[in-house]
């Protein structure tokens, strides 16, 4: 009986909501989207047809759907924050947001969601704007298919692509971001995903990771950013299976771990790398199933760091696999591929019989002396790395890998 | 003038040694090619070729065989020719057929297996070490009438070019390492050949680790036209100074 009076009652809420659509165009009642906004009541739809909008700022504070038509334009020029969104469940869907404007004092944006949960911003095209997308104490928002782009030169005159701040339970799926100081930036934010990205040419990094606690990303691109991705300060995070290509630059690492603690690092793939990963006081790390392929260095392990897990990874074409500043090794190096090793497999059971040591003499020296790298791959940088092999004493003593692969691994 | 150096080429062609030479670099290199399934570790195998191999017997051969034709310098003294141009005969003639032999030995196997830029710089490179090695050991005979002393001068000259010098910058970077000495580095490249070819080859195949904070002061030079342009001279010079040197050497000398 309970059960039916609840379903009563849900219909007649249903039917009672009475959502409505509401247009915006030349030639419909409303000339501009802040006049529907006024007009509209929570759950209404506001499409918008396709044309240039001057709004000011557009202040969503209704639970509405703001739909655009083609690509309608909305302009800040160069002075306004373009949305705010500042009420629960709105969904900004299918505009072109340009010229937003620009302040060392406000972190102006695109798009910007003050406080509030469910939103959906999807399929927008940002053009020019300070910040992008700005989600500050947002919870279980969606940042969906959108395109940003951003043209600054100078780090301290531009902001991040899509920037979380205190956030939770975020989705970031299938965005392109670039020509912004941080392609996706996360600070203090928990719980979320970043899956399907695609941040390039961004000034400093592709991604950066500052006090986010359990996220995950998942099948990401990062290429060509000034600094690579960077995470920091963060743990139980996640990283899969995504690619970071020709980052490049003494500062630039595929990935810079500082201070991070109980992640997972798979099936990634670091190419043309100055550095694939770069750690410093990272703890309890599993890295697993990785390729490293052409960096300079495949591995930049500080002595700082512990309990780090390296098996199954390939290295190829590395110029140095592994590079670190001291003696001391608290991390294990299992079963991976190094296409440097020269050792045998007598059993034939696809091991090497010998220990494989990653760190040649020549990257401690280099690590030390930055510009020995010009005698780099000389007669007698080549014949010190050959005594080092066979008499090591400046290379970490433990630093090895005790069962090499022969063959590298099909990833 | 061309007499000579057609007697000089036809006599070092037919000369057993050279088409040796030819036929080792030839198998070095075509083994090295099938060996490795890349061919950018092929590449780097060939590169210690061309800063070792080719530097040591360039240097030797040509040394040996200005001794060995010290009578036929002296009976083509005795003839009316100009000195400088009996000397310079005898470098084009050496420097030809030696070149002739690097290509085939090595040009060859980088065209057919590794055609690229970087295979393309390596031959460059390989080709202008033949000259400088051979301009360096006419050179060095002119100091000796004793050809085992003579030859003993030119081995201790490539053991200097390719590991006594890098032993050097190394001592000196580890002194000088508290000063900023990057851009002394560029400079110090200048003075062995080896060394500068070897980091002109490098920015065309390492070039992801050479983008760190050295190597990127290399990469602004040397990556430049600029610096392409200026290193190149230098390696010209590397030629010319020793050639120079050597003709008004041959021109006083009392044979």
């Amino acid at each position: 009986m309970k059960s039916v009076v609840h379903v009563i009652i849900l219909t007649f809420l249903f039917f009672s909501t009475n959502a409505t659509t509401i247009r915006v165009g030349n030639h419909q009642l409303f000339h501009t989207i802040n006049s529907a906004l006024l007009a509209a009541s929570d759950r209404d739809t506001i499409l918008v047809e396709k044309n240039v909008y001057f709004e000011k700022n557009i202040e969503i504070t209704k639970q509405i759907i703001l739909k655009g038509i083609d690509y309608p334009v909305l302009d800040g020029e160069h002075t306004y924050e373009i949305i705010s969104i500042k009420a629960d469940n709105v969904v900004v869907d299918g505009f072109k947001l340009q010229h937003s404007g620009v302040s060392s004092l406000v972190d102006i944006a695109g798009i910007k969601i003050y406080n509030k949960h469910n939103t959906q911003i999807i399929n927008n095209i940002l053009d020019d704007t300070f910040f992008g997308i700005y989600s500050q104490y947002g919870i279980n928002c969606i940042i969906r298919n959108n395109s940003l782009n951003a043209h600054r030169t100078e780090e301290q005159q531009s902001g991040n692509g899509i920037h979380c701040w205190k956030s939770d339970s975020m989705q970031i799926i299938g965005n392109t971001i670039s020509g912004h100081r941080d392609g996706i930036y996360f600070e203090f934010v928990t719980h979320s995903i970043i899956w399907r990205n695609y941040s390039f040419k961004n000034l400093r990094y592709g991604l950066h990771f500052m006090f986010s606690n359990d996220d995950a990303y998942v099948t990401n691109r990062f290429e060509n950013n000034g600094s690579g991705v960077s995470v920091m300060y963060s743990h139980g995070v996640k990283m899969f299976n995504n690619y970071f290509k020709e980052n490049w630059g003494d500062a630039a690492y595929g990935i810079l771990l500082k201070e991070i603690s109980d992640s997972y690092i798979q099936g990634n793939h670091f190419e043309k790398n100055t550095s694939g990963i770069y750690m410093e006081g990272a703890v309890r790390i599993d890295v697993t199933r990785n390729t490293f392929k052409n960096n300079g260095w495949a591995l930049k392990i500080q002595a700082s760091c512990m309990d780090i897990d390296l098996h199954e990874n390939n290295f190829i074409g590395n110029t140095f696999d592994v590079g670190t500043n001291g003696s001391l090794v608290l991390n294990k190096f299992d079963k991976n591929f190094w296409d440097k090793y020269e050792g045998y497999d007598l059993n034939k059971d696809k091991i090497g019989d010998v220990p494989y040591r990653p760190v040649s003499m020549y990257s401690m020296i280099v690590e030390k002396y930055p510009s020995a790298m010009m005698l780099f791959r000389s007669f007698i940088t080549s014949l010190m790395d050959k005594t080092e092999k066979v008499i090591p004493s400046l290379t970490p003593e433990n630093l090895k890998d005790n069962s090499p692969l022969m063959k590298p691994l099909p990833l | 003038m061309k007499k000579i150096i057609k007697y000089v080429i036809t006599d070092i062609l037919r000369n057993k040694i050279v088409l040796a030479y030819t036929i080792f670099l030839l198998a070095i290199s075509f083994s090295v090619f099938s060996l490795e399934d890349n061919p950018t570790k092929g590449m780097l195998s060939l590169l210690n070729i061309i800063l070792i191999v080719i530097p040591l017997i360039s240097i030797i051969f040509s040394a040996i065989y200005i001794y060995n034709s010290a009578e036929f310098i002296e009976l083509l003294v005795s003839q009316p020719l100009k000195r400088k141009s009996i000397w310079l005969s005898l470098f084009v003639g050496l420097s030809s057929s030696l070149s002739i032999a690097f290509l085939v030995g090595t040009a060859l196997p980088v065209i057919i297996y590794a055609f690229s830029i970087t295979g393309l710089v390596m031959i460059v490179i390989g080709l202008l070490l033949t000259i400088i090695f051979i301009a360096i050991a006419m050179l060095a005979t002119l100091f000796t009438r004793d050809k085992a002393k003579g030859i003993g001068i030119t081995i201790l000259l490539w053991l200097y070019f390719s590991l006594l010098f890098d032993g050097l910058v190394l001592f000196l970077l580890f002194q000088f390492a508290d000063y900023p000495v990057e851009k002394i580095m560029v400079v110090i490249s200048a003075f062995n050949p080896i060394d500068l070819g070897r980091i002109l080859i490098l920015l065309k195949m390492d070039i992801s680790a050479l983008m760190g904070y050295t190597g990127a002061i290399f990469k602004n030079f040397f990556g430049t036209n600029l610096g392409l342009i200026i290193s190149f001279i230098i390696m010209l010079l590397w030629i010319a100074i020793p050639v120079w040197l050597s003709v008004t050497k041959f021109h006083k000398k009392d044979l």
